[in-house]
């Protein structure tokens, strides 16, 4: 019989094993979904995972690497603050769409106007909208006592409404000839977040990124907040001795999530997409849980799994259009890599024993 | 703006339908609960159930076969949640999230082949006698069937939870584990079981909206009606009458709002469309709730 024994620290090896075990098992096991589907398991897998970065098109897949990669990692930091202090912030696609409305409204109410502030103001709006946004859950919960799971959640359904009354409507562009979307900002010099070098990739929403990912890495390790966002998710009890007020925690956690949020929002929507549409959000908000535990909300950990998971987008897109893999079958191993995590993570907690029934 | 050509007894005739998928899911998730075990995949486990019942109920032309395809289909996709929350010990909101992120991947790719087909259609029962009563008929007796196995399912559940003694085994795992455990009841296997079952009733609920609601299949069709029926179950203080209360209020304003929404009312239909969810945001916060189940969330690990 198989017994699980509680170890008394978790173990170091699996700690940093998992991750790479669940991706592993969700290679093998999307291989057979692939299989199943009709493909070539191994030539669809090194599609995914591989040609992105080494096939003979990969000088234009490279820089897209950094352009999807930027926003679940800006994502996946902030949320990996709260998930540490057990406050579930999973609404965060909303706060994404309603920093991306926020900032480029800045930017819209300059046009034509050319100014260096802009682009700055433009940031800021897309951030402090993000943070607004999340500080309803918050501020229900602290005041309330809501369920700040459910409420962060129905609120991504509200921001998916109000980015069409804002395509369709008050920031549609007058010179559109009645279709749907705004101006296109990256046509528009003040407000486009453009490559910082040509052909790189590399636009202000990377270089945030970074600087975020450095900033979450010395908050946690080195810092009194970052000690009390540890201890609160590990023991409660013990944080409220060590003087942490809960329900500062908690809107404080929640607003820096939907700030980072907006950001990567306003990057979007300033840079890549370019303007505001029906269709702007792509679930990155979603992608952003996983990446941050397969980055067992670590910020060095959340870089890597960022890498990974735009990789996969990158490498989903050639297979859909290469060898007519459905997306939906990116988005079910996206899933199942999460799964595969949750699974394997038992390993770090607790020692697998192979107990005889006498001896059991 | 024409309000007449809102029918008072058609629209509350509708929230009754309206109402049903969350109900059928909120029940099963509110037994779930009150094992101790909290599922937040009531959205992935509900579209995979529209899927199943969908495929099934073409393929065999029988609604009836449908809705038990939805309700096996829910109720699998729920073991693997089962499996990693009670033997992995894994972490049940990650879990939870992970299943309906898996979901609704799942869905899209089994319904592919299923977009613009239309469902065998599920005609309405007209309740002899009973749906002839003026006003009340048309409204309570004239629907189809799975409106009133809905309700049974919720009464069997008041019923079962209240006076069967397996009832009082599964509130006692929800409220301490470790002593249910220690009078030698099996925690993990009725909270196994209590799991299929959230998991078939969120089928139940996924599969009327792609087989009677709609009537269709499409990618992402549940938009947010599990996260609802999780909304619910708070709101009902985890007592299964309180759930009809709640499924009926969130009809209600969802079928106004489509009624608004026909009827050209001057707000625009985006604003509309929130109205479902600000409700249930104003309603969770509005509403006292009573205590929830005492290990509600908790892993339980049988040390000896």
């Amino acid at each position: 019989m198989i017994m699980l024994e509680k170890r008394p620290q978790p173990s170091r090896f699996w700690v940093l094993a998992t991750p790479a075990l669940a991706v592993v098992l969700t290679m093998f096991f999307g291989g057979l979904l692939f299989l199943a589907l009709g493909k070539n398991p191994f030539e669809t897998i090194r599609t995914i995972f591989l040609d992105p970065l080494f096939s003979e098109f990969a000088w234009y897949y490279r820089p897209q690497l950094l352009i999807k990669g930027a926003p679940l990692v800006l994502i996946a930091i902030g949320l990996s603050f709260g998930f540490r202090a057990g406050i579930w912030n999973i609404g965060a696609e909303g706060q994404y769409i309603v920093g991306a409305i926020c900032g480029a409204a800045v930017g819209l109410a300059f046009y034509p106007l050319e100014s260096f502030i802009i682009f700055p103001l433009m940031i800021l709006a897309g951030a402090l909208g993000g943070m607004l946004w999340a500080m309803i859950p918050g501020i229900l919960r602290v005041k309330f006592g809501t369920n700040e799971i459910l409420v962060s959640l129905m609120l991504v359904y509200v921001a998916e409404q109000l980015l069409a009354s804002m395509a369709l409507g008050a920031l549609r562009n007058p010179d559109g000839m009645g279709f749907p979307g705004s101006r296109n900002l990256a046509q528009y010099p003040s407000a486009a977040n453009l490559e910082l070098i040509s052909g790189s990739g590399m636009h202000w929403g990377v270089v945030t990124a970074l600087i975020v990912v450095i900033f979450a890495y010395v908050t946690l390790s080195r810092h009194i907040f970052g000690f009390h966002v540890r201890l609160s998710g590990q023991s409660p009890r013990a944080a409220r001795f060590a003087g942490v007020n809960p329900g500062r925690l908690i809107l404080i956690c929640m607003g820096l999530s939907g700030a980072l949020a907006g950001l990567a929002g306003l990057f979007e929507v300033a840079g890549p997409a370019g303007q505001v549409s029906i269709d702007f959000n792509v679930g990155y908000g979603f992608t952003a849980i996983i990446v941050a535990f397969l980055g067992r909300l670590h910020p060095v950990g959340i870089l890597l799994a960022g890498a990974l998971m735009a990789l996969t987008y990158i490498g989903g897109e050639i297979a859909q259009s290469n060898l007519g893999l459905p997306l939906a079958a990116i988005q079910l191993m996206q899933g199942m890599l999460l799964f595969f995590l949750l699974a394997v993570d038992v390993l770090t907690n607790y020692r697998v024993r192979f107990a005889t029934g006498a001896a059991a | 703006m024409d309000f007449s050509a809102i029918n008072p007894i058609l629209l509350l005739a509708s929230l009754m339908v309206a109402a049903t998928p969350i109900l059928l899911a909120a029940v099963g998730e509110l037994v779930v609960e009150r094992a101790g075990v909290l599922n937040l995949g009531v959205e992935g486990m509900m579209i995979t159930g529209a899927v199943c019942g969908f495929i099934v109920a073409v393929g065999t032309n029988s609604p009836w076969l449908g809705f038990i395809g939805a309700a096996v289909g829910g109720a699998l996709l729920s073991l693997l949640f089962g499996f990693l929350t009670q033997f992995l010990l894994s972490n049940q909101v990650a879990t939870g999230l992970a299943l309906t992120l898996f979901g609704l991947g799942l869905s899209a790719l089994m319904g592919q082949g299923y977009i613009g087909i239309k469902a065998p259609s599920f005609p309405d029962w007209n309740i002899p006698l009973l749906g002839d009563i003026p006003v009340i008929g048309p409204i309570v007796f004239q629907h189809d069937p799975m409106v009133y196995v809905g309700l049974l399912i919720v009464a069997g559940t008041w019923a079962f939870l209240k006076y069967a003694r397996a009832g009082l085994i599964l509130r006692a795992v929800g409220e301490n584990h470790e002593a249910a455990h220690a009078l030698g009841y099996h925690v993990v296997r009725v909270r196994m079981l209590a799991i299929m079952f959230g998991g078939a009733c969120a089928g139940l609920g996924g599969a009327y909206l792609s087989l009677v609601r709609v009537p269709q299949w499409t990618e992402g069709m549940t938009a947010g009606a599990g996260w609802i029926a999780l909304a619910i179950v708070v709101f009902a203080s985890w007592r299964p009458w309180r759930l009809l209360l709640g499924a009926y209020l969130f009809g209600g304003v969802t079928v106004l709002q489509l009624n608004l929404q026909a009827a050209g009312f001057a707000i625009p239909v985006e604003y509309l469309s929130m109205s479902p969810y600000l409700a249930t945001i104003a309603v969770l916060v509005i509403m006292r709730t009573g205590r929830a189940p005492g290990s509600l969330g908790q892993s339980f690990h049988a040390s000896r």
